[in-house]
């Protein structure tokens, strides 16, 4: 199916042969009056799963994802124009998923405040850029965005030079708080404040790099964000050491991709590719054993678990719209949620980040995949 | 002849050759065609909304904001709703523009006016001042205020401080009455400066580079005006030993009114469209709080008409007003 470049709506058959010749002479904004007709059209027949999403993404042979693209650790432009980070990794392991090669992606810097109009327009397929799932962004009649799994457990953090003499939040009152605008953070700063009855005065800015030039430049005396980006920021400041995290977790959240509504065959492709990675850590495979484990699945017909898992038998690749060993190249490609997590956050990075609540559940924290079955 | 003639004159031509009401047809045409496209674009708008259950709704305007606002010149807090809020930030962008207006005109006049000096130093001070700030992008000039400028003040005991006034990196404090009746110059409790009157550095940063770019375009506005009142006027001044500045005064401003005034009613209504490059500097203003509105409440059409809306409605004024202007200071035939 094909949808009009104006309108957004689908075209089909006959009207759509009227709408290309049309195009192709002088009379091409008449074409917008054609799509009118359009939306009854029937969809296209053949596979199984039916996704505009999924078919516009093959036909373009790449994933377009927004990311933040200046959060070391999450999605960070390095000196070599390549993006590293743990919100890249869900797209390079969706585009392995999709293509079999997690290069074929390509990246779009998104603040806060254009990220769900980009999705909602169609500009990104896939928003994994550090967003918190909330009811209002989840649902049809808020942003109405479709989550899949949290890839990151994260609490509002606030941050303050060590010389500031703030320890708890209530040391905060009447003092300026720098806050990124079009965050779930400065909802619950107002929030949190408004409970201890502390008053403050919000300094909103438009994007994170003003929001920190802002506190670097002393105008606020402290910072409130996710805490895993505030420890992100810190190592990109001057002096990382002069600044502390307060212990106050202010809210709970939930880093969480995200697709538009109303696809939800794609939304299930993002979800049990991000679930792999998670299913994958909990089995023990990893991106140098992925190999071995799928030439013991293939040997073994006993391994019914694995074989499922691994797409040597079953169809669940084929369920999804996805080829059958999406997994496998997903894994092979960025390896499973552990070992991203500790590349990108964890004792293998700048921010040597704790697991913390994002173990796996079977070491008690709340990394779950449901099962492969 | 007349014979000949007759039947030509006699007979009514087909309604397709007839010249009264072929423009009409045409007219009519036209007018249903873009009363279709109309239609279509709207019907197609609800379509869509429906389908994504995003139809116009206006009812999210009474849910609290439960977002706060910096400064305000209106009470607002967290819990109004977000009407108050947008409100709140109608009235920030009001102050911006209503000051940066006034500030604009007075520098661009001065310096439109000192393009034509005597004295050469000052002649040249206008020009590069022009020359210069018209060629730099206003966003670019905007952070350079606030993060080079304004944020490099000191801050506590050692801000900048003349008699009744303190310029801080917290913001501009200026002596004044409070409570109405007792005089109060700027003080520091708990190393944190209090005063009657405070500006934030945000809003003197946005204000700043508002006033000293659309000054530079003022200033060729009064310029050109200038220019255009003949050289005869200033010798004939010259002649009776009028001085420089009371021929100004009296004898060119007044006639280069009536050029200068068409153009700075474009400069204002620039001037009202860039103030909402406010939120790169940290000053809500009207942009910045729909900005959050539509973040919270997803509803990006809404929050867009009333954008839309508040900012046509703010030019449109301005132009009336200004238009008012214009006709005052035309000649008047007699």
């Amino acid at each position: 199916m094909i949808r009009h470049p104006f309108t957004g709506l689908q075209q089909c058959g006959v009207v759509r042969k009227l709408g290309m010749a049309l195009r192709r002479s002088l009379l091409w904004p008449l074409t917008a009056l054609l799509a009118a007709q359009l939306a009854g059209c029937a969809s296209d027949s053949g596979s199984g799963v039916q996704s505009q999403k999924m078919a516009t993404i093959n036909g373009r042979g790449k994933l377009v994802c927004g990311v933040d693209g200046k959060l070391p650790g999450f999605s960070f432009v390095g000196p070599d124009g390549a993006y590293t980070g743990l919100d890249v990794d869900v797209c390079k392991a969706m585009a392995a998923a999709l293509f079999g090669d997690p290069g074929k992606v390509e990246y779009r810097d998104l603040n806060s405040s254009e990220r769900f109009a980009a999705l909602a327009s169609g500009e990104v397929d896939l928003l994994s850029r550090n967003t918190t799932m909330t009811l209002s962004r989840d649902a049809p009649g808020g942003n109405g965005l479709s989550f899949g799994p949290t890839t990151f457990y994260d609490g509002q953090g606030v941050m303050t030079p060590v010389t500031s003499g703030i320890r708890t939040l209530k040391d905060l009152a009447g003092k300026p708080i720098c806050v990124e605008s079009g965050t779930t953070t400065e909802l619950n700063l107002a929030d949190r404040m408004r409970e201890l009855d502390v008053a403050y005065t919000p300094l909103k800015f438009q994007t994170g790099d003003q929001t920190y030039a802002a506190y670097l430049g002393g105008r606020c005396i402290a910072v409130t964000s996710d805490r895993s980006q505030l420890a992100a920021k810190r190592t990109s400041f001057p002096s990382p050491d002069q600044h502390v995290l307060l212990p106050d977790v202010m809210s709970k959240e939930p880093l969480t991709p995200a697709t538009v509504n109303g696809d939800p065959a794609w939304a299930d492709a993002v979800r049990w590719t991000v679930y792999g990675l998670m299913q994958a850590e909990e089995l023990g495979i990893t991106k140098a054993n992925v190999a071995e484990k799928l030439a013991e699945a293939k040997a073994n017909p006993n391994q019914a678990d694995l074989r499922r898992f691994l797409g040597v038998e079953g169809d669940f690749g084929r369920q999804l719209g996805l080829p059958s060993d999406f997994v496998v190249k997903s894994v092979a490609a960025v390896g499973n949620y552990g070992e991203i997590f500790d590349r990108n956050v964890g004792p293998g990075s700048k921010l040597k980040l704790d697991r913390g609540v994002n173990r796996q559940w079977t070491d008690g924290g709340l990394i779950y995949s449901p099962p492969f079955r | 002849m007349g014979a000949e003639n007759e039947p030509a004159a006699k007979g009514v031509p087909p309604w397709w050759r007839d010249r009264r009401v072929l423009p009409w047809v045409v007219q009519a045409v036209v007018g249903l065609l873009v009363l279709l496209l109309i239609a279509f674009l709207l019907g197609n708008l609800v379509r869509n909304l429906t389908a994504a259950g995003l139809l116009l709704s206006w009812r999210w305007l009474n849910q609290p904001a439960s977002f706060g606002i910096a400064e305000t010149i209106i009470p607002f807090d967290a819990t109004m709703p977000y009407w108050r809020g947008l409100a709140a930030g109608l009235a920030n962008t009001l102050r911006a523009v209503l000051l940066g207006l006034v500030g604009a005109t007075i520098l661009g006049t001065l310096a439109g006016m000192a393009s034509f000096s005597r004295n050469g130093l000052l002649r040249g001070i206008a020009r590069v001042y022009v020359e210069v700030i018209r060629n730099i992008p206003l966003l670019l000039q905007l952070v350079f205020w606030y993060f080079v400028v304004f944020l490099a003040l000191p801050n506590g005991a050692a801000a900048v401080q003349i008699p009744g006034v303190v310029l801080a990196k917290s913001g501009l404090y200026l002596a004044g009455f409070e409570e109405g009746v007792r005089w109060t110059v700027p003080h520091l409790v708990n190393n944190v400066w209090q005063a009657p009157l405070r500006v934030s550095v945000e809003f003197g940063a946005l204000l700043t580079g508002l006033i000293i770019y659309s000054g530079a375009f003022i200033a060729e506005v009064v310029r050109g005006g200038i220019a255009a009142v003949p050289r005869g006027q200033w010798e004939a001044a010259s002649s009776l030993g009028i001085g420089w500045l009371a021929t100004l005064r009296w004898i060119v401003l007044p006639q280069a009114l009536r050029v200068i005034v068409p153009g700075l009613n474009t400069q204002y209504i620039s001037l009202a469209k860039n103030s909402s490059l406010a939120v790169a500097v940290g000053y809500t203003d009207l942009y910045s709080v729909a900005e959050t509105t539509l973040n919270q409440t997803g509803r990006a059409v809404e929050v867009y008409l009333i954008l839309l809306g508040a900012y046509l409605g703010l030019d449109l004024l301005i132009s009336l007003l200004m238009n008012g202007l214009n006709r005052f200071v035309q000649i008047r035939e007699r």
